[in-house]
């Protein structure tokens, strides 16, 4: 009897209604989070989150949007372009109108087709898609649509200045690309074709490889590859555990060469890379690094709250902060959430980044046009590292926004209001 | 050459001799029960998991003895107290109990430890370069990894063929009944060989987390694989399991070491296909993109050619 009663209590327990969710639609406004919390990836996807908490609880302290508070929902798609759709469908019945995803191009497609169809069909549930990270260059060119905004620098302006840096190493010789197999890795590694064919003919590509995205673990045999191969550099887009492991995998075979990296940081990545790599992993991105200094004030008092709060994270992505304070200035323009007020209200928007960067959405394809800066993994002049490892990037070099701005070939249908 | 070949040979068989530790213990408990372990790989999760915690603790070494005897105790009692009672409801109801057991370990880890990969890390005294050749090293924990699971193989192999548990432990494979006619308490054998084998489960899980990750998904990757090893060696053959578990280490590592083509294979063969003829994806997919499903592609070749495994006595 008394087991019966215990179970008979575990199942009530079970059943028992949590009032979760009561609705606060009336003051906050909702953004949808549609990236990694579990898997291979959670690492990445689990501090982009963090970033966007805490730069939503910064907007909100100021004073929030429109009298209202901003507040992040978390919805885990497990980087799976189908797990996204399903998690799409979810910000949809909860009747939330703007979507943050940036890991993982694959999913981005699968977002931005998504949201262009749901946005054709319904309307009155209109979707606004805010990609903070996926650089797959074809978002914003053949793939391009109204709903969808991106603000980091696509894939091909991060590789024009990589081979420029590429172009001034005249002891490069040999060059190893090495890539996830999906549509980020396939257009990092054409984009370094092409461009070092211009910039360097001289260079041989000696290897040009993807591997599974998310499966390898140990990547030796790869490394064993790259070392047969003779490649005095590497480029490579790899991100999160897939970066990680590769670096893993260099160190441990003594693998010496110089990298050229899009997302060799943070994440467990510096810590992985340690003295090894220091003076050797280049980083290409949106952002200055914070080393010797921030750029800014304002910047240097960001990272400190942040890592008072999150003592084991890293600002690594300043894009986050960028984008949603954009967001948040043109729905404040806009005086309305409605998604097609705050979309036009974003196109040609300029704002200066916490860096004191001029930044500027381009109307034509709604790629966020910016400086782009290339930074080296280092453990001298740190003063914020990444990982707490004591190592962290110094900033190297940097290419002004007109530089860096490439044309696009985005003919952008404009939906009626 | 030379260099890619003998390092790809040497890791292949770190790898291949992870795999072994593993499948052993997965293809002793199917011999000898006719279960079909699905929580195997789940065992191997828990042990790098524990010891990662009691790494914490007491420091690696400890760990290293500890994590995978807790695995074996955890093991031990689930065949107590779980698939001893599912026992009589037959093979189906023992493969959906270790299929719900899988989930189950799964979902606990991730309860108790997180869904974030846990930086389990190559022990400080292991964590220097063993030796250098041409222009690569290779790292001593992998060489201490090769150094166990050497060792448990040359253990395993004595204590099955040398001594008197083994003796018994081999009879109740083929004969279970007589073994329990003569005495012996088969059910204890059974608890103790369930025990032992989730104990070599988790004492890869030991030395593979540091090298091949500690998050929640590592029983899914190596799963998989380990299934397709005791297939391929022969459900319930010991041999068949350090053959092919062999086989398949070195497969994969040489199979990414490769870049051929079915386009290269034609050119040898004097037929003319370039990138522009008909289903030109499929012909230049290079050896090294391919090489994940390899032992999938080798699993359905045995099951055509030889479905009882290369060493096994019975159909699969």
């Amino acid at each position: 009897m008394t087991r019966r009663h215990l179970l008979l209590t575990v199942l009530s327990l079970l059943f028992v209604v949590v009032p979760a969710g009561v609705s606060h639609a009336q003051d906050t406004i909702k953004i949808g989070y549609i990236d990694p919390l579990s898997g291979a990836f959670a690492a990445t996807g689990e501090n982009g989150l963090n970033q966007f908490k805490f730069a939503a609880e910064q907007i909100n302290k100021a004073g929030g949007v429109l009298g209202k508070k901003l507040e992040i929902v978390p919805f885990d798609n497990k980087v799976s372009p189908q797990e996204s759709l399903v998690q799409l469908k979810k910000v949809i019945s909860e009747g939330i109108h703007f979507v943050f995803q940036g890991n993982s191009s694959g999913v981005a497609h699968a977002i931005s087709d998504a949201v262009r169809k749901n946005n054709e069909r319904n309307p009155k549930e209109r979707i606004l898609y805010l990609n903070y990270s996926a650089v797959d260059p074809s978002l914003t060119e053949d793939k391009c649509h109204f709903w969808h905004f991106r603000f980091d620098a696509n894939a091909d302006m991060k590789m024009a200045a990589l081979t420029d840096v590429i172009k001034q190493n005249k002891k490069i010789k040999k060059l190893y690309i090495i890539g996830q197999d999906y549509s980020f890795g396939h257009a990092v590694a054409d984009a370094a074709v092409k461009m070092l064919a211009e910039k360097r003919p001289d260079i041989k590509i000696v290897g040009n490889e993807f591997h599974p995205i998310g499966k390898v673990k140990d990547f030796t045999p790869y490394v064993q590859k790259i070392i047969a191969s003779g490649a005095d550099a590497v480029i490579t887009g790899n991100w999160g555990a897939d970066m990680v492991n590769l670096a893993r995998g260099a160190n441990e075979s003594g693998l010496k060469v110089p990298f050229y990296t899009y997302y060799a940081a943070s994440d467990g990545n510096t810590a992985a890379i340690g003295a090894g790599g220091v003076d050797r992993i280049r980083l290409v991105g949106e952002s200055p690094a914070f080393n010797p200094e921030p750029a800014t004030k304002e910047m240097a008092a960001y990272i400190t709250a942040y890592k008072k709060l999150y003592p084991n994270g890293d600002v690594n992505q300043p894009r986050i902060q960028t984008g949603l304070q954009m967001l948040a200035n043109a729905i404040t323009r806009a005086k309305t959430t409605d998604v097609y007020k705050v979309a036009l209200a974003l196109e040609g928007m300029e704002y200066t980044t916490l860096s004191g960067d001029h930044v500027v959405m381009r109307r034509s394809d709604h790629q966020l046009q910016m400086p782009i800066y290339i930074s080296v993994h280092s453990n001298k002049n740190i003063k914020f590292d990444f990982d707490n490892s004591g190592f962290g990037l110094v900033t190297e070099s940097k290419v002004e926004r007109d530089k860096a701005t490439l044309p696009t070939t985005c003919r952008m249908e404009r939906p009626a209001a | 050459m030379f260099e890619l070949v003998f390092f790809s040979l040497l890791n292949g068989l770190v790898f291949g001799m992870l795999l072994f530790m593993l499948s052993s213990g997965l293809t002793l408990i199917f011999g000898m029960m006719g279960v079909l372990n699905f929580a195997h790989a789940a065992f191997y999760m828990l042990g790098a998991y524990f010891a990662y915690t009691l790494t914490g603790y007491l420091g690696f070494w400890p760990a290293l003895v500890i994590a995978p005897l807790l695995v074996g105790v955890v093991g031990a009692l689930v065949e107590r107290h779980g698939l001893r009672r599912v026992h009589r409801f037959g093979h189906v109801a023992e493969l959906i109990f270790t299929f719900g057991l899988a989930v189950l370990i799964e979902e606990i880890v991730q309860a108790v430890w997180g869904r974030a990969a846990k930086s389990y890390e190559v022990p400080e005294l292991l964590d220097f370069p063993l030796f250098r050749l041409f222009s690569t090293s290779f790292p001593a924990f992998k060489a201490f990894m090769l150094l166990v699971s050497v060792g448990i193989f040359v253990l395993l192999f004595l204590v099955l063929t040398r001594t008197r548990a083994g003796l018994i432990i081999q009879a109740s494979l083929t004969h279970p009944s007589m073994v329990g006619m003569l005495g012996h308490n088969v059910p204890r054998v059974f608890m103790a060989v369930f025990g032992l084998g989730s104990a070599l489960a988790g004492l890869a899980g030991v030395i593979a987390g540091p090298v091949l990750g500690t998050f929640p998904g590592m029983a899914q990757v190596l799963g998989s694989i380990v299934f397709v090893v005791v297939v391929i060696g022969g459900l319930g053959s010991l041999t068949g399991a350090f053959v092919a578990s062999l086989l398949i280490g070195i497969l994969q590592t040489f199979a990414v070491a490769l870049n051929y083509t079915l386009t290269d294979l034609a050119t040898a063969l004097g037929i003319g296909l370039s990138a522009q003829s008909a289903f030109a994806d499929l012909w230049t997919v290079t050896i090294a993109q391919i090489a994940p499903i390899m032992p999938y592609l080798l699993l359905i070749l045995v099951l055509i050619v030889r479905p009882m495994g290369l060493f096994g006595t019975r159909e699969t």
